[in-house]
C-alpha cells in the first residue's frame, strides 16, 4: 500500500475540490491513476510527479506528489 | 505599400512644430514595424551615447502593419527609445485599442523630438494635429487624465498617457493607454515625462487599404481555427487569464519568493489564478480584435477595474512574500493610475524589503510605512510614494539597481542589465535564465519565453533542468518574437501559430510573398540591429549574466532543489549560433548577412 497526494488545479477541480490523499493498494502508473480518477487523458496537459513533468508511463511511489494541469498558458 | 498608411508624424517638442513625411518603404520591408522599424530609426537618428532623459533623445510610437488591420490580435503598437533604467534600446509593447486607432487616424509612426517648455499633450483627429497645453492634467493620475481627454474630445477617442510615475521621472515608469493597458518596461514613462508630454488622444475615421479582402477573411478563419483549438489559446488563457501561472511555477519550485531567496512559496493559492476567478472576477476583457480576451476585470468592495496579471501576482505576492489578493489587486491599480511597471515596481519594493530586513535601509528612512516580507508590506502605500517621489519612494522610483547600490549592496538587485527579471527563477528554468541574459533590453520573459517549451511543453516539451539545445530554442524564440513584436500583433498567438503563420498573415495584408523562413530571418536582423546599438552605447557582452545569487546560490528546497542556472554551458553555443564571435559581438559576417 502507497499514500500519495494528488493536486488538481484550474478546470480540473471538480466540485472545488483541490487536493486530495489516496491510499492505492495496486502499484501504478500515472496514465492508470488518470484513468481510475476518470479524467479524460487528454484534458491533462502538465502532469508533475513532485515537480518534475511527467508522462503516463512512470510508476508511481509512496509519498509522490501528483499535480494535474489542463492547457494553461500565459506570461 | 499595402498595410501601412505610409506616414511618419515628427513632433518637434522644443520648438512646437508638426511635420508630415513619408513612411521610408525600404526600411519597412527590412524592419517590418513596431519594435524592429523603431529600433531601426533610432540607430539612424539617436547616438546611442544619448542621456536617455535629455532633449536629444527621442521616443518613437510605432504600429505594424498588422495594427489595425483585420488579422486576429492586430491592435498592438511598441514605444521605442533608449531606456533610462537599462541604458539599451527599449521597446514596450502594448495592446489595449490604442494602436488600431493610430493607425485609422492615418498615422504608421510618431517621433517626438527635443523637449517642450511646458507641459503638453498632442491630440490627433485623422490629419488634424496639434499640440496642446496640458496644466489641467498634469500632475493628475492615468484615470482623470484619460478621462478628461475623452470628455474633451470626440466619442471613441483613445487616450495614452503617462502618470505622476512618468512626470516624476521613475525609471521605472510605464506608458499608460486605455487606463490600464501599459508599455512597460524600461522605463518608457519617464522618456516621456522627460520631454513634458503628458499624453496623446487619437481619432481616427480610416481603414488602411488591403489588397484582397475575401483572402484576407479566409486566412482569418484558418487562423482563428487554430486560435481556438489550441488549448492554452481557446481554453487556458480566456479562463484563468495568465494568472493561472502562480500554481504552476509553484509546484515546480521555480516561483521566485521573498526577492529570489526562496522558491516556493506558502501562499501560492491564496494569490492563484483559480482564487482570482473564483472570489474576484467580474468579467474577461480583450485588446482589439481579439479571440483569446486574456484580460481580467475584478472587483473588491465597491471598486471595480482591470485585474492584476500573472507577474504581478507575482511580483507583489511572492516575490514580497505576500498572500493578501485584495492587497495585490490594489496595488496593481495604483500602478495603473501612477503608470508603473508592475513587475519592476513590485521587484523593487521585494529588493526594499531584503534592504530593510538586513539592516541597510533603517526603520527611520520608512515614514511609518511597513517593509516586511509576509503579509506586513504597505504595498499600495508604496506604489504611491513611488509615483509620487516622496521620501523613500523616490529612491525606490529608480528601479531596484540604482536602490540597492545606492546602499553599497547592488547584489541585493535581482535584475539583467538594471531591469528586474520577472517570475520564472531561472535555476528552476534553465533557457529561461539564457534568454534573460541575452534579451537586448535585460531581465524580460516576453523577449524568448522559453516557458513555453520547459513548462508548458509547447510546440514540445524540453527538460527545465538540462542546459541541452537551449541555446538554439533561445535563439529561434528571440528572432520569432522580434517579429512578432514588429507586426502589431499580440505574442500570445505564438502558442497557437507559427513563423509560417505570420508570414501568411504579412503576405495577406501587405500583398507580399515572404517565408516562414524570411519572417524568421527579419528577426535576426531586428535582433541584432538592437544587439548594435547596445553596443554602441557602451553595453559590453560582460553583462549578459544573471545575479550572484541565480549563478552560486543552489534552490534550498524543492522541486528544483539543489539547481543554480548554468549559463555558461549555454552562452558560447548561443554566441556561435548567432554567428557572434567568442567575445559576444556580432561578426562582420553576420551583419553583412543580414544586411546590416
Ligand atoms: S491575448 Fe490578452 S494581451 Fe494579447 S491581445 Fe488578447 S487580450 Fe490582449
Amino acid at each position: 500500500m502507497i499514500e500519495i497526494e494528488v493536486r488538481y488545479f484550474a478546470t480540473l477541480r471538480k466540485d472545488n475540490k483541490k487536493k486530495e490523499v489516496l491510499i492505492l493498494e495496486d502499484e501504478l502508473t500515472t496514465g492508470e491513476l488518470v484513468d481510475d480518477l476518470q479524467i479524460p487523458r487528454e484534458e491533462i496537459a502538465i502532469l508533475l510527479v513532485n515537480g518534475i513533468k511527467s508522462g503516463f508511463d512512470v510508476s508511481i511511489k509512496d509519498k509522490d506528489i501528483i499535480s494535474l494541469f489542463p492547457p494553461v498558458g500565459g506570461g | 505599400m499595402f498595410g501601412y498608411n505610409g506616414k511618419v508624424m515628427r513632433v518637434n517638442l522644443t520648438e512646437g512644430t508638426i511635420k508630415t513625411e513619408e513612411l521610408n518603404h525600404e526600411l519597412a520591408k527590412k524592419f517590418l514595424g513596431g519594435r524592429g522599424l523603431g529600433t531601426k530609426m533610432m540607430m539612424d537618428e539617436v547616438d546611442p551615447k544619448v542621456d536617455p532623459l535629455s532633449p536629444e533623445n527621442k521616443l518613437f510610437i510605432v504600429t505594424g502593419p498588422m495594427t489595425g488591420n483585420p488579422v486576429a490580435t492586430g491592435g498592438r503598437y511598441m514605444v521605442v527609445t533608449k531606456s533610462p533604467l537599462s541604458g539599451t534600446i527599449a521597446s514596450s509593447n502594448s495592446g489595449g485599442k490604442w494602436g488600431a486607432e493610430l493607425k485609422f487616424a492615418g498615422w504608421d509612426v510618431i517621433v517626438f523630438e527635443g523637449k517642450s517648455p511646458e507641459p503638453v499633450y498632442l491630440a490627433i483627429q485623422d490629419d488634424k494635429v496639434e499640440l496642446m497645453p496640458a496644466d489641467k492634467i498634469w500632475g493628475t493620475t492615468v484615470s482623470n487624465t484619460t478621462k478628461y481627454l475623452e470628455e474633451n474630445y470626440p466619442k471613441g477617442s483613445k487616450v495614452l498617457a503617462i502618470g505622476p510615475g512618468g512626470e516624476n521621472l521613475s525609471m521605472i515608469a510605464a506608458v499608460m493607454n486605455d487606463e490600464d493597458r501599459a508599455a512597460g518596461r524600461s522605463g518608457v514613462g519617464a522618456v516621456m515625462g522627460s520631454k513634458n508630454l503628458k499624453a496623446i488622444v487619437v481619432k481616427g475615421s480610416g481603414l488602411p487599404d488591403v489588397p484582397d479582402q475575401d483572402k484576407i477573411k479566409e486566412l482569418n478563419k484558418k487562423q482563428l481555427a487554430k486560435i481556438k483549438e489550441n488549448g492554452v489559446t481557446g481554453q487556458g488563457l480566456p479562463t484563468y487569464g495568465t494568472a493561472v501561472l502562480v500554481n504552476i511555477l509553484n509546484e515546480l519550485g521555480s516561483l521566485p519568493t521573498n526577492n529570489f531567496l526562496k522558491s516556493a512559496f506558502q501562499g501560492a493559492e491564496e494569490i492563484s489564478g483559480e482564487t482570482l476567478a473564483e472570489k474576484y472576477l467580474t468579467k474577461r476583457t480583450a485588446c482589439y480584435r481579439c479571440p483569446i480576451g486574456c484580460g481580467r476585470y475584478v472587483k473588491v468592495g465597491d471598486w471595480e477595474g482591470g485585474g492584476p496579471e500573472y507577474e504581478t501576482l507575482w511580483a507583489f505576492g511572492s516575490d514580497c512574500g505576500l498572500s493578501d489578493m485584495e492587497a495585490i489587486i490594489k496595488a496593481n491599480h495604483w500602478c495603473n493610475e501612477m503608470g508603473l511597471d508592475t513587475i519592476s515596481t513590485g521587484a523593487t519594493i521585494a529588493a526594499a524589503i531584503e534592504l530593510h530586513e538586513k539592516g541597510y535601509i533603517k526603520d527611520e528612512d520608512l515614514d511609518g510605512l511597513k517593509l516586511e516580507f509576509g503579509n506586513n508590506t504597505d504595498i499600495a502605500e508604496w506604489v504611491k510614494r513611488m509615483g509620487y517621489g516622496q521620501g523613500l519612494g523616490k529612491k525606490m522610483a529608480m528601479g531596484s539597481y540604482r536602490l540597492a547600490d545606492e546602499y553599497g549592496a547592488p547584489e541585493l538587485s535581482m535584475t539583467v542589465k538594471k531591469l528586474e527579471m520577472p517570475a520564472y527563477d531561472p535555476r528552476g528554468t534553465q533557457g529561461q535564465g539564457l534568454t534573460y541574459a541575452t534579451s537586448n533590453r535585460g531581465g524580460c520573459h516576453v523577449r524568448g519565453y522559453l516557458i513555453s517549451p520547459e513548462v508548458l511543453g509547447l510546440p514540445e516539451a524540453l527538460d527545465r533542468l538540462d542546459t541541452k539545445n537551449k541555446a538554439s530554442w533561445a535563439k529561434i524564440f528571440q528572432d520569432l518574437t522580434a517579429s512578432i513584436d514588429s507586426l502589431g500583433v499580440c505574442l500570445f498567438t505564438s502558442f497557437a501559430l507559427g513563423a509560417d503563420d505570420y508570414a501568411d498573415m504579412y503576405n495577406a495584408i501587405c500583398g507580399t510573398d515572404l517565408t516562414g523562413t524570411d519572417i524568421l530571418q527579419i528577426g535576426d536582423r531586428i535582433y541584432n540591429i538592437e544587439r548594435q546599438f547596445n553596443q554602441l552605447a557602451g553595453i559590453t557582452p560582460a553583462e549578459d549574466t544573471l545575479p550572484k545569487r541565480l549563478l552560486e546560490e543552489p534552490i534550498a528546497e524543492g522541486p528544483s532543489k539543489g539547481h543554480v542556472n548554468r549559463l555558461s554551458e549555454m552562452l558560447p553555443e548561443y554566441y556561435e549560433l548567432r554567428g557572434w564571435g567568442k567575445d559576444g559581438i556580432p561578426t562582420e559576417a553576420k551583419l553583412k548577412e543580414l544586411g546590416l
